[in-house]
């Protein structure tokens, strides 16, 4: 699938809380989530952004709190994939589980400056800057992983697989 | 084939007699664990794999302890959400308010942790339980609401940093201290995917309550978990609350460390972490008087009876300083009770402490001291991210038991030495 839009740019070690602050975790509802997104550091984000905008971080990106609010704030904010030098393990199974794509790579963000259009190709995992042309691979996504996404997350994963069919039967 | 402690629990849940960082397996959960924030999602997410009942509901705790007893009426509202569905689906270890505490603090004291167990939490602190030599970890609701239906989840077997602590600890110094004099070698990413053990003479003499908070913070460094080989500290707290047979295994000798950090005590003081990250880590004697407004004592890092007490040791005949609110939130319902009968809450609320109901509290910006623009607090929680307690113009420190008391009465960071 390939994705387009205008980058919004973060720098290292953006934590959940940052993502989505504790006070607003009194709710799972993702349109609420989507609102309150980047409350502290952006406020107003998903006003600013366009549905398919592209954020692109630094490294250790969904770092602290396990909480999935996050990414579904991301996703439901209208954000199309989050492009990091790294990820926090947790935000990491978080957004496959959900559906969010995120893409790894060491170079892309470093050349990627804040409102480059940037388009990115989940399937190969290429990553171009529409402004200047750079091109950019991603770290190619675990076959295992690549599996839940194609299925349409770890629920739809587990029960194509009979996973879940242990009481069912 | 030689392999680490993490590894032997990780192969003993997944089938294979041998496995290697990098592989992916899959594994038995032995307690799948939801909190009133997290459990909502993975609720949806359970109802939505169409099963019909939970895989065990003897290997599910439910604790409310975020936003209760509840903050506002979305709190409230998942709160009984979860609560309805611990009824209906007969989980076993839910625990209400009155009976319960700060999930990290209540598996442990409950006996629902033994050592060789595999633990999965939707919380990141579920690497706390590590400390008792269990593999235990955070994920997200989805994949919790998964193992709800399943018992079983994926992992890649993350390679292990050893970190060797030796010598003789200074006065006052704490496992608070080891670990954030760690997380500032380590850094927030520096053990991100990785195990990562505690290891060496130092963290032997250690009681369990001090281990808990080192492993508690190993996620700070963005480890997958963090663990200490089980020894007769760590059988003798088990033994007195579970029936269940450990399954007690230490690394071999030649097992495989991605790197091994040797950590000299001697010269370690007490340390601070400065906002806003667990990792901007100073020793108390480069930190200059900064004024307070709040301390705060609790938490799942330094919520146990051995903290509360360290507080009162130190409070005892003395006052918290004028302007500043000191708030203490006991870890759980036995704790608070024991340091009732103790004397230590009394000692604790004559120095002009408040005490808070057993829960998660101010430490994530929740409800019970949350802070205004420009205020300033000293917690012995485990994080102080950017508008983590309160309001993002807000500024948190991170520090032991010890140093929050010596700052109540001083109305700045300063340690007891000082009083």
């Amino acid at each position: 699938m390939k994705l387009q839009g205008r980058v919004w740019k973060f720098g290292d070690n953006v934590n959940t809380d940052l993502i989505i602050p504790a006070r607003y975790l009194n709710s799972s509802d993702k349109d609420e989530l989507a609102r309150n997104c980047f409350a502290d550091v952006r406020p107003g984000f998903v006003e600013m952004i366009s549905p398919g905008d592209i954020i692109v971080a630094g490294n250790n990106f969904g770092s602290g709190s396990s909480r999935e609010h996050a990414p579904l704030a991301i996703k439901g904010a209208g954000i199309s994939v989050v492009i990091a030098q790294s990820f926090a393990r947790i935000f990491y199974r978080n957004a496959f589980n959900i559906g969010l794509p995120i893409l790894e790579s060491k170079e892309a963000p470093l050349s990627i400056q804040e409102g480059n259009e940037v388009s990115v190709d989940l399937a190969t995992g290429e990553i171009v800057i529409l402004d200047t042309g750079e091109r950019f691979l991603a770290e190619p996504v675990p076959a295992f992983l690549r599996e839940i996404v194609d299925a349409g997350g770890l629920v739809h994963y587990i029960k194509k697989k009979g996973l879940a069919e242990r009481k069912t039967e | 084939m030689s392999m680490t402690i993490t590894e032997k629990i990780l192969a003993y849940h997944a089938g294979p007699k041998h496995v290697s960082p990098g592989d992916l397996i899959e594994v038995k959960v032995d307690m799948a664990m939801a909190n009133d924030i997290t459990a909502p999602l993975a609720i949806k997410v359970f109802k939505q794999t169409g099963v019909h009942s939970v895989f065990d509901p003897e290997r599910i705790a439910l604790i409310p302890d975020h936003f209760v007893p509840n903050k506002d009426i979305g709190s409230a509202e998942q709160a009984k959400l979860m609560r309805e569905f611990a009824t209906e689906y007969h989980i076993k270890h839910y625990y209400e308010v009155g009976q319960s505490g700060i999930e990290h603090v209540i598996l442990p004291e409950k006996g629902l942790v033994i050592p060789g167990d595999l633990v999965i939490g939707a919380d990141s602190h579920t690497c706390t339980y590590g400390a008792l030599g269990a593999f235990s970890t955070g994920v997200g609701s989805t994949d919790l609401g998964v193992i709800m239906a399943t018992g079983k989840t994926w992992l890649k077997v993350p390679p292990t940093i050893k970190i060797e602590y030796e010598g003789h600890l200074q006065p006052w110094v704490r496992g608070k201290d080891l670990i954030l004099f760690t997380l500032r070698t380590l850094g927030v990413d520096g053990a991100n995917y990785r195990a990562l053990e505690f290891s060496g003479p130092v963290i032997k003499t250690l009681s369990m309550a001090q281990r808990f908070t080192v492993t508690n913070m190993a996620v700070e460094a963005g480890a997958k978990n963090g663990i200490i080989e089980p020894d007769e500290i760590a059988l003798a707290f088990v033994d007195q609350r579970s029936h269940r047979r450990p399954f007690v295994c230490t690394s071999d000798p030649g097992a495989d460390y991605e790197n091994v950090i040797k950590i000299v005590v001697d010269t370690i003081e007490p340390q601070i972490a400065l906002p806003h990250s667990p990792a901007n880590v100073r020793p108390l004697s480069e930190v200059p008087h900064i004024s307070l407004d709040q301390v705060f004592i609790g938490s799942c890092t330094n919520s146990y009876l051995e903290d509360l007490r360290e507080a009162a040791t130190i409070l005892k005949g003395r006052k918290v300083a004028k302007g500043i609110r000191l708030i203490v939130i006991p870890g759980s319902q036995l704790i608070y009770s024991e340091g009732i009968e103790q004397g230590i809450i009394k000692t604790l609320i004559d120095a002009g402490a408040v005490i808070g109901p057993p829960c998660c509290g101010p430490c994530l910006g929740g409800h019970l001291g949350i802070l205004a623009e420009g205020e300033r607090a000293l917690s012995t929680s485990n994080r102080n991210f950017m508008g983590r307690m309160g309001h993002p113009k807000s500024e948190v420190y991170l520090a032991s038991p010890a140093i929050a008391a010596a700052s109540a009465v001083l109305g700045c960071i300063a340690g007891p030495e000082e009083l």
